[in-house]
């Protein structure tokens, strides 16, 4: 008697073929050096955006996004709902961590130059999906509809507002008007939950089916030190065993988070109400709110949040297309000008982040 | 069809064609993009227009405080001085949108999302904000205390 499971795969594989992909898997390999640990964090970056999935999901069974209703129904779910509590927590946790994930994974590849040829793409779908993360955050922090996410979308979309030439456009888009109002809300809620999901989708799925095509990137200079290849290890079962288990202390380390501190609802919003003292945006927007705080109100001629948003959108730009300007790592080259260039990048973010902490 | 057709006819014929099936195409794209762009912006509300509203009575405001009145559908700040006087503008931060406050322990106004300061005729006096607050009048009718933005 043929087990259930075999026949089953027998039935599949009668009809689709399933050898090819079986073997492929089986032949795959993943380079063992002393930076092997950075490859994790792409792994661990997928599964807490599956953990977003589900939990948005399940949040999204009782959420009602109006400006009458949300920041009751979300006080619904943490107070009423059974393991309603857990549920929000872990999605808001896990919305931070997840940025913090991507950020060390987009970090450990930029300093690697795994971004040069041939992975130009997969640096360009994975930077498309950072920049989504941060969209994501960005409109789901809106959705409780509570003191500060109200004043924070009043300054992330007012900043959309003075981008040069397109900023008239694009911030009564973003708002749904000409004030953040109930209206914004609804947008936001239809970007968080329909538009970005939609979008990233397409990303992940390049972005994943790149990175099994091309296989795993090593690191540079391995040719210079005389052609030895690397020692490799097995992805299926040993690499993948080893991100399970790392996913494993991920979830127990959410968990722990979710419970031991509970992710906060604040005070309804009030549009009527004073921006309250020590408003910060999240810790990701941190080092972006803390420089327009230095920035004069006028540098020359421009004004100091044109200026500001100019700078960042013109860094953010350069960063997106790096596998296009650094030639020198794609010929097979050390570039240590795109080494002290990351150094001084995470510097500045990690600065600014304390001290917008601390100021 | 003609094999003996002149090559420059056909030539012009598959030229005509392309340019009818590239405008139609075109045109075909405009047709749904252009409502969907039209969609995603949003209607002019059309709104009352304020001119002026009641702000409270004078009780209501002891000296050295500022509070935040509804004027129309933005927000606005009326402040008594110290001294006794009073006075009103936007509350919207000149800077990034935010709503300002009356600080006592500053004598000033001041907003809270990126440290913006202005002195207490609405100038702005310290951090970003790039103008001044707008003044609004302030009518004093026996106890009542309107604000308006007709000069």
């Amino acid at each position: 008697m043929i087990p259930f499971w075999k026949r089953a795969y027998n039935w599949i594989d009668e009809r689709v073929e399933l050898e090819g992909l079986v073997h492929f898997l089986g032949k795959k390999y993943v380079p063992v050096h002393r930076h092997s640990l950075w490859y994790y964090f792409g792994g661990v970056s997928l599964f807490l955006f599956i953990i977003q999935v589900v939990t948005g999901i399940l949040l999204l069974m009782y959420y009602k996004g109006s400006e009458e209703l949300s920041f009751e129904s979300i006080q619904f779910i943490m107070s009423k709902v059974q393991f309603g509590w857990l549920i929000r927590s872990i999605h808001s946790w896990t919305a931070n961590l997840f940025i913090l994930a991507a950020m060390i994974h987009m970090f450990s590849v930029f300093f690697e130059k795994a971004y040069r040829k041939p992975r130009e793409l997969t640096w360009l779908t994975g930077m498309l999906m950072f920049f989504l993360a941060l969209g994501f955050g960005f409109s789901g922090y809106l959705l409780p509809w509570n003191e500060l996410s109200f004043f924070a979308t009043k300054v992330g979309t007012d900043i959309a507002g003075v981008i040069p030439v397109i900023g008239k456009l694009v911030m009564p888009f973003l708002r749904g008007g000409d004030e953040v109002s109930g209206a914004t809300l609804s947008r936001f809620f239809g970007f968080h939950v329909a538009v970005f999901p939609g979008i990233f989708a397409v990303f992940l799925g390049i972005h994943l089916l790149l990175v099994q095509r091309q296989g795993m990137s090593e690191p540079l200079g391995t040719a210079k030190e005389g052609g030895d290849e690397f020692m490799t290890m097995p992805f299926f079962p040993n690499f993948l065993l080893r991100d399970l288990l790392l996913w494993l202390i991920v979830l127990n380390l959410l968990a722990i988070l979710a419970v031991f501190f509970p992710w906060e609802l604040g005070r309804k919003a009030d549009p009527f109400a004073p921006a309250p003292a020590g408003i910060k945006p999240e810790w990701y927007f941190l080092f972006v709110f803390q420089t327009l705080k230095y920035i004069p109100a006028k540098l020359w001629v421009v004004d100091g949040e044109v200026l500001g948003i100019l700078l960042f959108g013109i860094a953010g730009l350069l960063l997106l297309l790096v596998p296009f300007w650094d030639r020198k790592s794609s010929r097979g080259q050390e570039n240590r000008f795109i080494t002290y260039l990351g150094i001084f990048i995470v510097l500045y973010i990690i600065g600014f982040t304390i001290l917008g902490w601390v100021v | 069809m003609n094999e003996s057709a002149e090559p420059s006819f056909r030539q012009s014929k598959r030229d005509f064609l392309k340019y009818v099936l590239g405008g139609g195409l075109l045109a075909w794209i405009t047709a749904v993009v252009y409502p969907i762009l039209a969609y995603l912006k949003p209607p002019k509300q059309s709104e009352a227009k304020i001119s002026s509203v009641k702000a409270g009575t004078l009780k209501d405001i002891p000296k050295d405080s500022g509070t935040i009145v509804r004027f129309g559908n933005k927000p606005a700040i009326l402040i008594r001085t110290a001294q006794g006087k009073l006075r009103a503008f936007t509350a919207t931060c000149t800077h990034l949108d935010c709503t300002v406050q009356y600080r006592k322990d500053m004598g000033l106004i001041w907003c809270a999302c990126h440290n913006g300061k202005y002195d207490l005729n609405g100038r702005n006096i310290a951090g970003p904000p790039p103008r001044p607050l707008t003044a609004l009048r302030v009518i004093v009718h026996g106890d009542d205390i309107f604000i308006s933005n007709q000069p």
